[in-house]
This record gives structure tokens, sequence and C-alpha cells, in this order.
């Protein structure tokens, strides 16, 4: 066996006459395709090309998988489309080459197979896969707000079909061994110990290539075409405005345009990815990925390795984060009183993990760790106490006290309170300090953030530990300080009322959230409102009411009082059906005011920047990345701050003040816009 | 009638006292839940895992701490086989510990006990996960033989015509199915089910059904006065995954009365029989665990010993005389500890059918009996029913065959300690014609 070693690239070439290509990218834990990656792999294949082996398989000497795709920080430097362009043509050549070798190629993928990962695999002839938990393939390039750039439109359609591979592309979902190997993105699924078999089984013995279906082929002729493009157009719409979000527009053009030539929508691949990614869209998701590689940082630690979680109380948000720690590996205790609370949440955990847990077995496996707890016994065993019981000072103040002497001297003590600061809980503690505020969202399994807050008194090695237990149950730790309503329902609390006192100027409710929509919030205010539950929006909006200027309209109590309490009682601003708003429809002819996205919108950056100074987080970044994980605030703008200094912070204080002539003293610029101008 | 057996003949044996002493640390039992016609809300190994896991939280040791898992099952489901090993890796215990499945019939659960108390009292183990359990309405329902042989001339047949002339083979008798339940409580050596045994009983000892069905009556009073008195503390509830949880033993009947019963009909010598539905065990699904430990175990933990396992037993009878099982076990015990049924303070003789246990007590009674079938010089007398499964029994709480042996020593103990007594017998009646009795003291 001989071997070849390059800074990123390992060759070895065996007894049998095939050369293995090991990527192990330098200095890092994962492969990415970087531009020096790409570099070495044209000079590997240009020798290859010119005496070729008996085969070639591609595989990765990381333990955290193939490829995850492109170096997505190397994408903040594409200023201009030419800049993109290099790196595109660049990688569209080495990996034609890769096509044009002679000899069988071959992927072996295990782990991460992602974005330009996935289409150097497609480029090969053949792919063989770990059927294991650790293997997803994917070209998630469209949550970057591009499309796969090197090569992967054209082959991906090639070799799954049009709806397997846009079904990948336009929802940039991931996929398992086998649903890959369904859909006919790779030719195996196996066993990791039959994984080098396979892969070399495809050189000694490459099987003809499977001719698509003929139903997919006819799908891919001109004529029908367009027809299916329109069909993929409007999936796309109701999830993603082209006007937010072109690139899955521009994906579904290239096909219908250019499939017939394959040359042809390679180059039109190319000039399409290169013009998206200097776009505003791309660089504001980038900036919205990084900033959650920023986060997970936050939560990398090295020393603390809890095992047991115990939760108290089972209502709605104790419940969910018992479930979802029990499927993220903990054990857990969850507490409570009431035995038919303790029912419910197992009931709602099981269709959780039934929904996101394949394997049967696996599902029994993650129940099991779930313990309903109505004695409160796991409390001593647990590493991790996390309180959620009714927002009450005293009560928590009450349970606290009793607590204390029970858990083990190391373990986390957190609350999940939304709007209590912690020196009015810790004050109880015979350790103040070891109290910390983990705060999840509703609901626990869609909404990745958690706000770790820490008053002064807390320990920061604790919020260390809350900030690794939070990544360690795949969710993002944002550290915030204990100030009223911390940074994301400070946020939201003015916008949800600006949303009320729209209502109550009769505005039709279904506008409202029109409005929002159309800026790019994932929900409208006043669904959102009563997907909260309106009694929480009160209640919250109320605590806030002491420290910040919130008016809170006067129909909000009025609703609450009289048992409407939104999505959980069926009626609240809209009545549900089947878990669904019923939104009336806009009286046509109905003309919105025409500052009513200015007014929702405005609330929230004047927050954001009043949440900056008063330093409820410690950036701007932080901000941004909260305000985004914690609201759904449009991703494509990257962040309130990242959004005022695009539209310019003049001409935004000059809108703000504007609406305050208006209105009045609820959109009086917060004095942090003043150094906010001096930043940029 | 039932021929002597030879059991006078038997040599006891100096004791079964264990070598080292064998401590009960800790235990809890599932409520017990009454089969209903079709499979209940758990199989048996959710029905341990729900026990165990809360038994196991409430331990200040790492779950890792113990050193070999043991439970009794009868018939455990297709997807159960070793289910110890099964409850002992979904528990978390470790790939690392050992696990068994006993089976003993109606005492599997006692059997893993004493297996438990045997490896402890040995020095191989110190801290054994250790119980019963039976998902009575889940056993399994069965292809005859006819069928399986039917289904493997089917895959057999190649051709499409071999195939037609298999399938024009099907016949009705084809899908009639073995109840893996009655044949389970049917004695495969004598062929008399269960009830079938109580009958005899009843007939050799002039059982009334009044009697039968005043000691039915008698079983639910006490067991809805321990529900209501807070006395079932060992019950921990189970969640199943609608949305409901079972906190309480179901299949207990408040509005029981001789009258009601009286009017039940016999379901095993029908139609002339004494022994119904009423006054027998009920079907059940249901699990006990508990943690016995060493010395060595007690004190490195810093254990609270809840009780001793002093001595146990196991005797064989004839298959049709099954029922006095308790009879022939208990009575070794007696005579090797040197005591009169007085000195021991209380009792739970699991009630597989009123007339069962009736008879056992009628057995110690009778003269003919003790001198002939137990050896004796003279009759053991007269146990006190006022220390005789004073919470109710089988008949109210029901007999998940693999978990009552377990379900009753835990029990025992929580009664003496309820009345600040000391001794206790727990012992069951097992079919294929045995008996099982445990001694155990409070320290």
């Amino acid at each position: 066996m001989t071997i070849t070693t390059y800074n990123h690239w390992k060759i070895t070439r065996d007894t049998d006459g095939i050369t293995w290509l090991h990527l192990d990218k330098a200095d890092t834990n994962t492969n990415v395709l970087s531009n020096d990656v790409v570099i070495e792999l044209g000079a590997i294949v240009e020798t290859l090309t010119q005496t070729p082996p008996k085969g070639v398989v591609i595989l990765s000497d990381k333990a955290s998988g193939f490829i995850a795709g492109a170096d997505i920080k190397e994408f903040t430097g594409y200023t201009t489309k030419e800049i993109a362009l290099v790196a595109v043509r660049r990688a569209h050549q080495v990996f034609n080459r890769i096509e044009d070798l002679p000899c069988p190629t071959v992927a072996m993928i295990s782990g991460f197979c992602l974005g330009g990962g996935m289409e150097l695999a497609l480029a090969c002839k053949y792919r063989v896969a770990e059927d294991g938990p650790k293997t997803k393939l994917g070209l998630p390039e469209v949550k970057l707000g591009i499309h796969p750039g090197y090569g992967g439109t054209v082959r991906s359609i090639r070799t799954a079909g049009v709806f397997a591979a846009m079904d990948l592309m336009l929802t940039g979902r991931t996929v398992d061994a086998r649903a890959a190997k369904r859909m006919g993105l790779v030719d195996h699924a196996v066993p990791l110990r039959q994984l080098r078999v396979a892969a070399r089984a495809m050189v000694i013995t490459p099987p003809a290539k499977r001719p698509l279906a003929v139903w997919l082929r006819l799908v891919n002729y001109r004529l029908l075409r367009p027809w299916v493009a329109n069909i993929l157009r409007k999936k796309v719409a109701a999830r993603a405005p082209q006007d937010h979000y072109p690139a899955p527009y521009a994906l579904i053009d290239l096909w219908q345009k250019y499939y017939d030539d394959p040359f042809l929508m390679l180059d039109q691949e190319a000039q399409s990815i290169a013009q998206l990614s200097c776009g505003h869209t791309a660089q504001s998701l980038v900036r919205v990925f990084l900033l959650q590689e920023q986060l997970k940082a936050l939560g990398r630690s090295e020393d603390f390795h809890p095992h047991h979680v115990h939760v108290i109380g089972a209502g709605v948000m104790g419940g969910d984060i018992a479930g979802w720690c029990a499927l993220r590996g903990f054990t857990v205790t969850l507490q409570d009183q009431k035995k038919e609370a303790l029912a419910n949440v197992i009931k709602r955990t099981h269709g959780l993990f039934k929904k996101v847990i394949k394997d049967r077995l696996l599902v029994t496996r993650a129940m099991d760790r779930l313990v309903p707890d109505p004695k409160g016994n796991g409390l001593k065993r647990a590493d991790v106490v996390i309180e959620a019981i009714f927002e009450d000072a005293e009560v928590k103040r009450t349970l606290f006290k009793s607590i204390e002497p029970q858990i083990k001297p190391q373990a986390i003590l957190a609350t999940n309170t939304s709007s209590i600061p912690l020196d009015e809980l810790n004050t109880v503690l015979t350790k103040p300090s070891r109290l910390v505020g983990l705060h999840f969202f509703n609901p626990v399994s869609k909404m990745p953030l958690v706000e770790i807050v820490q008053s002064p008194t807390t320990d920061k090695t604790v919020a260390q530990q809350a900030a690794a237990f939070t990544k360690q149950i795949d969710r993002l730790p944002l550290p915030v300080s204990s100030k009223p309503g911390f940074l994301v329902n400070r946020i939201l609390m003015p916008y949800l009322m600006e949303a009320m006192l729209l209502a109550e100027e009769a505005v039709p409710l279904a506008s409202i959230d029109a409005a929002a929509l159309k800026f790019g919030m994932p929900m409208g205010p006043i669904e959102l409102a009563d997907t909260v539950g309106l009694d929480i929006c009160l209640h919250v909006a109320e605590n806030l009411g002491k420290s910040m200027n919130i008016e809170v309209p006067a129909r909000l109590r009025q609703m609450v009082q009289a048992g409407h309490l939104g999505r959980k009682s069926g009626r609240g601003f809209y009545e549900f059906k089947n878990d669904k708003a019923l939104k009336p429809a806009i009286p046509s002819g109905y003309h919105q005011p025409d500052d009513m996205e200015h007014r929702l919108i405005f609330r929230m950056l004047n927050e954001a920047v009043a949440c900056w100074r008063d330093t409820v987080v410690e950036s701007i970044d932080h901000a941004d990345a909260g305000i985004i994980f914690g609201t759904g605030f449009a991703p494509f703008r990257g962040g309130p701050f990242h959004y005022i200094f695009h539209m310019g912070v003049k001409p935004m204080l000059q809108l703000l003040e504007q609406l305050q002539q208006r209105y009045g003293a609820r959109f009086t610029p917060d004095r942090g816009w003043a150094t906010l101008d001096s930043k940029k | 009638m039932a021929g002597a057996t030879n059991s006078q003949h038997r040599n006891f044996g100096t004791g079964s006292q264990p070598a080292r002493p064998v401590y009960i640390v800790d235990g809890a039992r599932t409520p017990f839940l009454k089969a209903r016609g079709k499979p209940g809300p758990f199989p048996a190994a959710e029905l341990a895992v729900g026990c165990g896991r809360q038994l196991l939280t409430r331990q200040t040791f790492d779950p890792s701490a113990i050193d070999e898992v043991i439970v009794g099952c009868v018939m455990p489901g297709p997807d159960e086989a070793n289910i110890a090993r099964v409850l002992a890796l979904r528990l978390g215990i470790g790939n690392d510990v050992p696990a068994y499945t006993v089976q003993r019939n109606c005492a599997s659960g006692m059997q893993a006990l004493d297996n438990a108390a045997m490896e402890i009292a040995a020095n191989r183990a110190h801290l054994i996960l250790a119980g019963g359990v039976e998902s009575m309405s889940h056993c399994p329902v069965l292809y005859n033989n006819e069928m399986v042989n039917w289904l493997a001339a089917l895959a057999g047949a190649k051709s499409l015509g071999q195939r037609l002339r298999v399938f024009s083979q099907l016949r009705l008798k084809h899908f009639k199915p073995i109840i893996g339940l009655l044949r389970g409580l049917t004695d495969p050596v004598v062929g008399l089910s269960m009830g079938q045994t109580a009958e005899n009983l009843a007939y050799r000892f002039n059982i009334s059904r009044q009697q039968m069905d005043e000691f039915a009556v008698r079983s639910h009073q006490r067991l809805a006065a321990a529900q209501d008195q807070g006395h079932l503390n060992e019950i921990e509830p189970l969640y199943d995954y609608s949305g409901k949880f079972y906190d309480n033993d179901d299949g207990l009947r408040r509005d029981s009365s001789v009258e009601a019963l009286g009017k039940l009909k016999p379901v095993f010598d029908r139609p002339f029989g004494a022994v119904t539905a009423g006054n027998s065990a009920q079907v059940t699904d249901g699990s006990a665990l508990l943690l016995l430990a060493s010395e060595h175990a007690v004190q490195e933990y810093k254990l609270p010993v809840i009780g001793q396992i002093k001595d146990s037993q196991w005797s064989g009878l004839e298959p049709a005389q099954m029922g006095l099982g308790p009879v022939h076990a208990i009575t070794p015990i007696l005579q090797r500890q040197q005591f009169q049924l007085k000195d021991v303070d209380y009792w739970e003789i699991n009630e597989a059918f009123a007339a069962q246990v009736l008879g056992c007590l009628a057995a110690w009674e009778d003269d003919d009996y003790c001198k002939n079938e137990l050896g004796l010089d003279t009759t053991l007398g007269t146990l006190d029913q006022q220390r005789l499964n004073v919470d109710g029994g089988g008949v109210s709480i029901g007999h998940p065959v693999g978990a009552s042996g377990a379900r009753i020593v835990l029990h025992v103990l929580d009664v003496l300690k309820r009345n600040n007594a000391k001794r206790g017998i727990a012992s069951l009646c097992i079919g294929g014609g045995q008996g099982g009795a445990m001694l155990v003291e409070r320290v």
C-alpha cells in the first residue's frame, strides 16, 4: 500500500489497485469543502486523470462525518458576483473531471453528507452510505439563501428524479441512509461493518446504473416542465415569498429552462449561485448561520456532564422541557402532585417521540427515560433541576427553600421563569449564587433558543454549566441579564401590544397578521398572542409594565376575564377549529393604514436597541441571534440590528421619530439610538 | 380421592436459613390491573419497567451498583425473551449487569426472591433487584398445529398450481386458536384446570359455596379498607400513552356481597361446582419488585432495612391437590424454627381460590391430614384469620401469576411495620402441585 499525503487529503492505493481519497481537513473537526480543499482535490484528480487507477473511493477520516458542505465562512467574502464565480467555477471544473474519470468512482458516506459534500458524492458514479443514526444526507443550501452550486442541481435531478431532488433542495431537509436509498440518492445503505466491502464491490464489479423510472423521465421533458415547475412554485410560495427568498425560484427556473442541456444548466447554475450568494438574503442567512455557531460555541464545555434532569411542574412548559431532555438522552424525572398532569405529559411526549423517532424500539427507550415522579424522588439524584411551576414569586421561593437542602451540592438549580428577576427568587437560598435561569420557549421542540438568565449574584461557572447543558440538549444558549422580560419577551411584548392596539382601532385582524407576515415574521402577532395564550400575554405584559412603558389594551383584559385564552381554550382573538385559526376575510376594498408595518416592527426595533443599551445582552450579535431564534424575526433580514444597519441608522431613526409624533411616547426613540449611530 | 403423598418420609434437613444475612431494603409494585378480555394497557415489560424505574429513582445508590436482576414470569410476551434482561437494560442498570428469568408457575416472583437470597447468602452478590411480573391479558394466542403445518405447506409451494392446491386444503378448524392463558392454567400432567383442583379441596374438606363467597366478600372489604386508609403505599402509579394513569388495584368490587356472588355460575365444574369467577383470583396484570441486599451493601449504601429473609421452603404434593401447597411449604418452616401457628404475627397466603385458602386452614385443623400427609403427631391448630391477608388477596387484588409471590413478601413486611410486629410468612400454592413459603422478620 502506498500513501501520499497532502495538506487536507491523504491518498492510499491498495493491492487491488483501488485509490482511496481520504479527506481529513487540517486544523478542524469537521470536513468542509473550503477553497484550498477543492484546489488540492483538483490537483489530485489531475494526476488520476493522467493515470487512471482501477477505481477511486472518496471517504472521510473524520469521526463527525463525510463532508458537512462548503466553507460557509468564505461566503462572507463573496461581496461581488465575480469573486463568487471564481470559487464556483473552480469547483465545477474539479467535479466535472471526477465525473469524467474512466474508472468507477465511489463516495463512501458515513455521518454528515451535506451541501457541497453531497454534490461531490453525486459527481461520483456510485454512493454507499452507512445505515446508522448519524448519517444525514441533504442539499440544505436553500437555508442559506442559495441553491446547490457545485453541479448539485443537475446531478441530483438526474440521479433521484425531479421530485425527490427538488424536495431536498427546496426544503433543505436531510434524510437518513435508508431514505436516501429509497430516493435513489445512494446505491446502498449498509451497516458500518459492510461499508468498505460495499465501496470495494462497486469498484470490483461495477453494477449497471439503473435508469430513472419512466414517469420521472417523462416529467423532465421540455413540454411538461413548465407545468411541473408551476406546481413547485406554488408549493414554495406558501412557505417562502419570492421577494424575500429568491433562491428556490431561481432553482426551479434553472431546471425548467435548461434541463435539456446539462452543460448549459451547469453554467447557469454557476451564474445563479454566484449572483445569489452575494445578495442580501444569502448574506443575511449566512450571518444567521454564523450567529448560530457563535451561540453553540457558548455551550462548549469539557467538564460538565450531567445525566439526570429533574423538572418540577408538569404544565405545558415543564412537560415539554422534560420530554425534550429525555429525547436528547437524559434520564428525566418530572415532578408534579397532579397525576393527571403527568399522564398528559406522557401522552403528549409519546406523540412527539413517535413523530421524530422512526425506530419503535428507540421510542420505547426514550419513553423509559422520562419518569413521572409525583413524590419528587428524582430531586436528590439530579444533576440539573429545572423549576417550571406557576409564575408566582412567593410560590417559587417556598419551593426553592424546600428543595435546596435535598439537591446535590454541585447540581444546577434553574428556574424557567419568564418574568421574575432571579434576585427576587434566590434570596431564600443558603447559596443564592447557584440559581440560574433557563428560559425555554414554547413549543420547546421547535424553538431552538434558551435564554441563560443571570443576575449579578449568579455564579459565572453555574451560568457556563447551564449554557453547556443547553448545548447538550441541542438548543442554543443565549446569555441574558436578569432584567424584566429578559430579551425575547421584552421585545415581543411591545410588538404584540401594538398589534392589539391596531385591533382596537378596528383594523381587521387578518390584515394585521398579513402585514407582519409580509415583513417576514413566521406568524402574525395576533395569532402568536393566541398561540402563546392571552393569559400569559397579559401576565407578562403587566409584569413588564412595572418597569417599562406598556399600555395593556382593555380588550386583552376583557378576553382573559371571559376565559378566551387563545388557541388552548379554542377562542381568543380568533376562533380555533382543529387547532387552526379561523381568520375572517379582510373586507374587499379595505385599505390598511399605511404605517401599520412600521408601527409593528418599530416597536420591536426600538425595544431591541433599548435591550442592547441596557446590556440585557452583551453584544449586537447576541441581540440579533436571540431575536431571530427566539421570535423567528425574519431571518433573511439578519436580525433587527442587521436590518437597521442595512437600511441606515439615520433614516430608520427618522421613521421612528415620525411615529413618535403621530402616536406619542410609546415610540420615543431609546437613547441607545444615539450610540448606535456613532458605531456605524 | 387423593392418595397419601410421601412427604412424611421427606427429610427437611437442618434448615435453609441463609449462611449470611439477606436483607430486603425496599420494594414497590404496580397497581394490579384486571384483564378485561383483551390485551390491557401494559405488556409485561412495561409493567416491570414502570415499577422498577420508580423503585430505582428513590434509591441513594446508582443503578449500576446492582449486581444482578432476577425476575419471575410465567408467560412473557414474544418480544420479552428473558424478560429480566429486558428489564435490566431498559432500566439503564448497565450492559455489564447480568439478569435471568425464573419460572415456577404461580410462585415465580417468590422464586426470584429466593434465588436472590441464595446468591447473597453465598456471597456471590451484594445487591439484587428481584421480583415478578405478569401481563396475563397479553398472554399469547397461538396457531394450532394444523395451521402451522398448513402454513409450512404454503411456504413450500412453488408453482401456482401447488399454491392453489394448498389453499384448497384450508379448513375452518385451522383457525381454532390455542388460548395460551387457558393452557397455562391447566395442569399438563393430570389435565385438571386449576379451578378443578380447588373443587377437589372443597370436596375433601367440605367447604361450602357460602363459605367461599363469604371469604371472597371479606377479601374485597379488606382491600377497600386498605385503600381507604392509605395502607397501599407500595403501589407506584402507571401511566399509559393515551393520557391515563392507574394508581389503584382496579379489580376491587366495593359492592361485593354474598347475595350477588351467589348468583354466579360455576366455571370449572359445570353445572354443579362451587368455584366461580367471583371466589377465584382475578386474571390480572401487574409487577412487584424488591431490592435485596447483603450486610456489606446495607452498610456501604446506608440502606434502610425493612426486613430480613430468615427461611424459605419449596415442597411438592399431588398435582390434583395443588391448592394445599402452602400447608406443605409452611409446615417444615414452622418445624425448623420450632414455631406454632400463633408465633407468626402476620400471614399472606395467596388467594388463588377462596376454597384453596380455606382448604389450607382446614388441613392444619384436620387430624387425618396432619398425621398422614404431613407426618405430624397432632394437628397444627387454627390460624387466626384476623392475621391472614389483612388487606385482601388474589380474589380482590388479583393474581398476576409471576408477580404475586413478590407482592405478598413485600406486603407482609408492610403489614408487620404498620402493626409494629416482627414475624411474617408469605406463601403460595403452585400449579403442578407445589407450595412455596418464605419467612421474613423485621430487624
